[in-house]
């Protein structure tokens, strides 16, 4: 019965097929943006939503391919539905879907003409982005790829007319390219020596490559979906091109778009290069604790809410990049558990992540509408006026700061439980790096809940720091399902990690040939190898916290008594204070910047105990910009100029240089 | 049916250890003030009198500031439910705990963090500048803490494979060496990281209201009442948590083992004499050592977190 019947990818198929034309309905209905906000985006969640219940029975299912009629001749594109493709779909789908439901109601202010050629390339990024993940040769890999990155930059530009956002874009579009470029040359030494037709995934599978051009190609894959992914030092375009993207696109470029790189390099090092290398795994490992801690340190300093997600998000990606390297290290040592234990920590964080991260994207959204404030220095207290999008984000941000029951805790315990197994790989070196690697990890933990704590604290707690906001109203009924969504995605992860670690088994099976299972013979705990080695259940935690709680309010009330009294908060003795007295976001993360003030380039301009009208401004700067990215920006400008010798404009000089050229060939070949 | 008598009587003996540390928490802190008075040449107010402050506090009228939000009222009873529960899973007395089947040793850190996070929210809630003071304060000394602690735990989880805390106790409670030299690092570290988050001098100190050395008391300015009632109850709990994990890791000689209920009262007068001389100790530091400046406080937890790094290698490389 199951033969001839429709198989998830068709399904797959039909849902790409619809979001395109929702796309192209979007940019022809120009005229009636009430109908793109009410109709075309809410369909669009129904796709999403369809497509993450797709993903979740190709997940059962075994692998389905397709070769599409489309492409150039000779090289038609190749499709395919496995495991892996199958939970970055979920991934895709189930964020999108929030995000989707949140866009119908923020794009509402926005002016029909520029609404519907969003419309066009919301869509077409969100088709770019599943047919990375289906794509089965490298040609339909790069269209994707490029339909991804281009769609994403126009996004990015929405607000074209502000030069800061061109600059922001632009930054974008040439990481991006540099970037697909060796993802390209990666592809290309995998297929080397294969033939022309050799273009197709399953070929680059049956390859077998030296040790030399397998590295090769792994170094230009990881080079390239780092760029994408923002790993060190390529993340310099993160920080930039999130806050200049309308809230729902950074959620989608933050929340989705970065997994499609994670994606890339888990397809590329386990499923298109057969064998690893040991030293992979530490590159790998080393990369990510060193994005980690940079990311989380910078988030801790900013005082742009986005820039300070997008800095999170780099955060965030190196603690994937770890749990790569450290499935690497084990996969190449045999060590199958571990190997399965790590990478299921990589994938529920991606998951885990993706939700969480596209929460609180969204929800600055909803900030940006009501109060039209980027500067956290000039928001505060809006958890009075925004109650729906206060509480919703607070979700978020305990999870993200990974405290349980929330999910963040979940892939954190999963990864900590990979580093605590490690002992007994067989190279000693690798031997001493966990431990301390495991320290980095926690302290990278501890600081996003520094981050997480300024985050919330200065936007949505304490006083309005300026009158304006005293106008801010809450997130509309779109907004707050679209969040409400991405909330209990947060929650559920939460709570029931027994059944995500048992679907991502399937997935690990996959890419390892081994998987995870649960020890405990109960769905309510989670036991990745053993239940006398470590378990862990949300549910009774949750419980006993919610348990606790009731029992001592309902004791403290009952036994006592519930009076209370509202007063003006205790002054100091100094009753002339006001709002902007209180910390900023500047103030909050000063601290940790004079702690790691040698990673910083710190610009200052403190005002003299004499100025009548003081100002202050202090400005923390990246200090790979100025190590790295000017002095290539002055030698690219030094060799334009070089070659703008060569042109005079005149068509016989050229004429003389393709003459010489030709001599010159002919000479030597 | 023996099967499930034996988890009844483990879940009455966890009730029990909830009821007994709920009570019995505030009691320290009484016997390490009236230590310490002793040490100053005072006379003290009594062992008793965090109880009589709890009931006096409980009595008074609630008074909140006027934009006040639902989150800090709601964050005393959080605070003191995850200390309440951190104290609970940790083995005092004797190892059968159902509970902390359900709460490792990662997820010990993470309540001791998300009561964290909650009152360092609640801090900012009112919007003066001595809350937030508090609140940034505390996230300093707690993202350097906090990682130390747990690097503190993998090395007792490393020597018995294990992050369950009655498995590590019953692994270090029949070692074969004396001392692991990795676990000496990990009990300096401890010490340190002890001293930190229950605002103990040198880095904080708990019986000051002077604004330049505030932290934990910059934050729960606010809180009156009952609200303050229970946050000072939820430090006594988590006062009484660090230090029954302290005696649980590097000291559990003396604690009953599983089933074994004929061991338990020696097993409790072996705690109480832990308790005693590890309160004493704790005065007896507080009272030799200064208040260091804010600024110096990462270097000294900085401090912590690499001799607890230095264990963990140690245990790697030596396997000890």
């Amino acid at each position: 019965m199951g033969d001839v019947g429709i198989l998830p990818l068709d399904v797959v198929g039909w849902l790409v097929q619809f979001w395109i034309a929702l796309g192209v309905a979007g940019l022809f209905l120009q005229r009636k943006p009430q109908f793109i906000n009410n109709v075309i985006f809410p369909l669009s969640a129904m796709v999403s939503l369809l497509l993450a219940v797709a993903g979740m029975w190709a997940l059962a299912s075994s692998p389905n391919i397709m070769v599409l009629p489309l492409g150039l001749p000779d090289l038609p594109f190749h499709l395919r539905l496995d495991q892996l493709s199958a939970f970055f779909l979920i991934l895709l789908g189930g964020a999108s879907l929030g995000i989707s439901i949140f866009s119908a109601g923020y794009f509402k202010t926005m002016a029909g003409g520029t609404l519907g050629l969003l419309c066009l390339e919301y869509h077409l990024f969100l088709v770019g982005m599943a047919l990375v993940l289906l794509a089965n040769d490298a040609y339909m890999f790069m269209v994707a790829w490029e339909t991804m990155a281009l769609s994403s930059y126009f996004l990015v530009t929405t607000d074209h007319s502000v030069p800061d956002i061109r600059k922001a874009g632009y930054l974008y579009l040439l990481i991006a390219h540099v970037g697909a470029i060796s993802i390209l040359l990666s592809f290309g030494v995998m297929q080397a020596g294969l033939g022309i037709g050799a273009y197709t995934f399953d070929a680059m599978r049956a390859g077998h490559l030296t040790q030399f051009w397998s590295s090769a190609a792994f170094l230009l894959a990881l080079f390239g979906f780092g760029a994408k992914a923002g790993v060190l030092p390529m993340h310099v375009w993160l920080p930039e091109a999130h806050p200049a993207a309308p809230s729902p696109v950074s959620a989608l470029m933050s929340g989705i778009m970065l997994k499609t790189a994670i994606y890339g390099i888990l397809r590329v090092t386990f499923d298109l290069l057969g064998t690893q290398l040991w030293w992979w795994g530490v590159l790998a490992l080393a990369l990510g604790l060193i994005t980690a801690v940079f990311g989380v340190m910078f988030a801790a300093v900013q005082g742009d809410m986005k820039r300070l997600l997008a800095y999170s998000s780099i955060e965030n990606i190196g603690l994937l990049l770890v749990g790569i390297g450290l499935t690497i290290i084990f996969h190449v040592y045999g060590k199958n558990t571990l190997a399965a234990l790590a990478l299921t920590a990589t994938l529920y964080h991606s998951l885990n992540h993706a939700m969480f991260k596209s929460l609180l994207f969204i929800g600055t959204g909803s900030i940006l509408h009501a109060t039209g404030e980027r500067n956290m220095g000039r928001l505060g207290g809006l958890i009075h006026r925004m109650p729906w999008a206060a509480v919703l984000m607070l979700i978020g941000v305990l999870a993200i700061a990974g405290l349980p029951p929330l999910n963040g805790f979940v892939s954190e315990w999963l990864l900590l439980q990979a580093f605590l197994l490690s002992p007994g790989l067989p190279n000693n070196y690798i031997n001493m790096l966990v431990p301390v690697a495991a320290a980095v990890i926690a302290l990278a933990a501890a600081l996003a809940a520094y981050v997480m704590v300024k985050f919330y604290g200065v936007i949505f707690l304490g006083q309005p720091r300026e009158k304006a906001l005293e106008h801010a109203h809450d997130a509309g009924t779109w907004e707050r399902i679209g969040m409400g969504w991405l909330a209990l995605a947060c929650v559920v992860l939460g709570l029931a990690p027994v059944f995500v670690v048992h679907q991502l088994d399937m997935v690990t099976q996959m890419v390892l040939g081994t998987h995870l299972g649960n020890a405990a013979t109960d769905w309510v705990f989670l036991a990745p190898v053993d239940t006398e080695r470590a378990s862990y259940s949300p549910l009774y935690f949750l419980l006993a916290v919610l348990g606790v709680w009731l029992l001592t309010s309902i004791a403290v009330r009952r036994l006592y008594h519930g009076r209370l009294r509202r007063s003006p908060p205790w002054d100091c003795g100094f009753p002339a204070q006001t709002p902007r007295m209180q910390d900023t976001a500047e103030g909050f993360g000063n601290p940790i910047r004079r702690i790691f003030e040698p990673f910083f380039q710190i610009e200052r301009e403190v005002p003299s105990p004499f100025d009548t009208h003081p100002r202050y401004h202090g400005q923390s700067d990246d200090r790979l910009w100025y190590i790295l990215y000017l002095p290539i920006k002055h030698i690219t400008e030094k060799l334009a100029s070089l070659a703008g010798l060569l042109q005079h404009g005149r068509i016989h000089l050229y004429l003389t240089y393709t003459f010489v050229t030709l001599i010159v060939l002919l000479v030597f070949v | 049916m023996s099967l499930n008598l034996e988890l009844i009587f483990a879940i009455l003996f966890q009730l029990a250890q909830l009821l007994l540390v709920v009570l019995a928490a505030p009691l320290l802190t009484g016997w390490v003030n009236q230590c310490q008075a002793w040490l100053q040449n005072r006379s003290g107010a009594g062992v008793l009198q965090p109880y009589r402050v709890l009931r006096k506090l409980l009595n008074k009228d609630a008074v909140i500031a006027y934009n006040a939000s639902p989150l800090f009222r709601v964050t005393p009873y959080i605070v003191f439910g995850c200390m309440w529960l951190a104290a609970a899973i940790i083995p005092i007395i004797a190892m059968d705990l159902p509970f902390s089947q359900a709460a490792d040793v990662i997820a010990l850190v993470g309540v001791f963090a998300l009561a964290r996070v909650f009152i360092a929210l609640a801090a900012m809630d009112i919007g003066t500048s001595f809350g937030t003071l508090g609140a940034r304060r505390e996230m300093l000394v707690s993202f350097l803490a906090e990682p130390a602690l747990l690097m503190v735990l993998f090395t007792a989880s490393m020597i018995s494979h294990s992050t369950q805390l009655p498995n590590i106790v019953d692994t270090l409670a029949h070692h074969q060496f004396v001392l692991y030299p990795s676990l000496a690092f990990a009990a300096l570290a401890f010490v340190i990281v002890l001293l930190a988050e229950n605002a103990r001098i040198p880095v904080d100190n708990p019986s000051t209201h002077l604004e330049l050395t505030m932290i934990h008391e910059a934050m729960i300015l606010e809180y009156s009442a009952r609200h303050l009632a229970l946050i000072e109850w939820a430090s006594s709990l988590k006062l009484f948590a660090y230090i029954a994990l302290g005696i649980a890791l590097f000291c559990p000689y003396g604690i009953a083992e599983v089933g074994n209920w004929a061991g338990l009262p020696l097993a409790i007068i072996w705690l109480l004499m832990k308790l005693l001389l590890a309160g004493a100790s704790l005065a007896v530091l507080e009272t030799v050592t200064a208040k260091m400046r804010i600024f110096r406080a990462p270097e000294f937890l900085g401090t912590a977190f690499l001799l607890a790094v230095l264990g963990l290698l140690i245990h790697f490389l030596l396997g000890v």
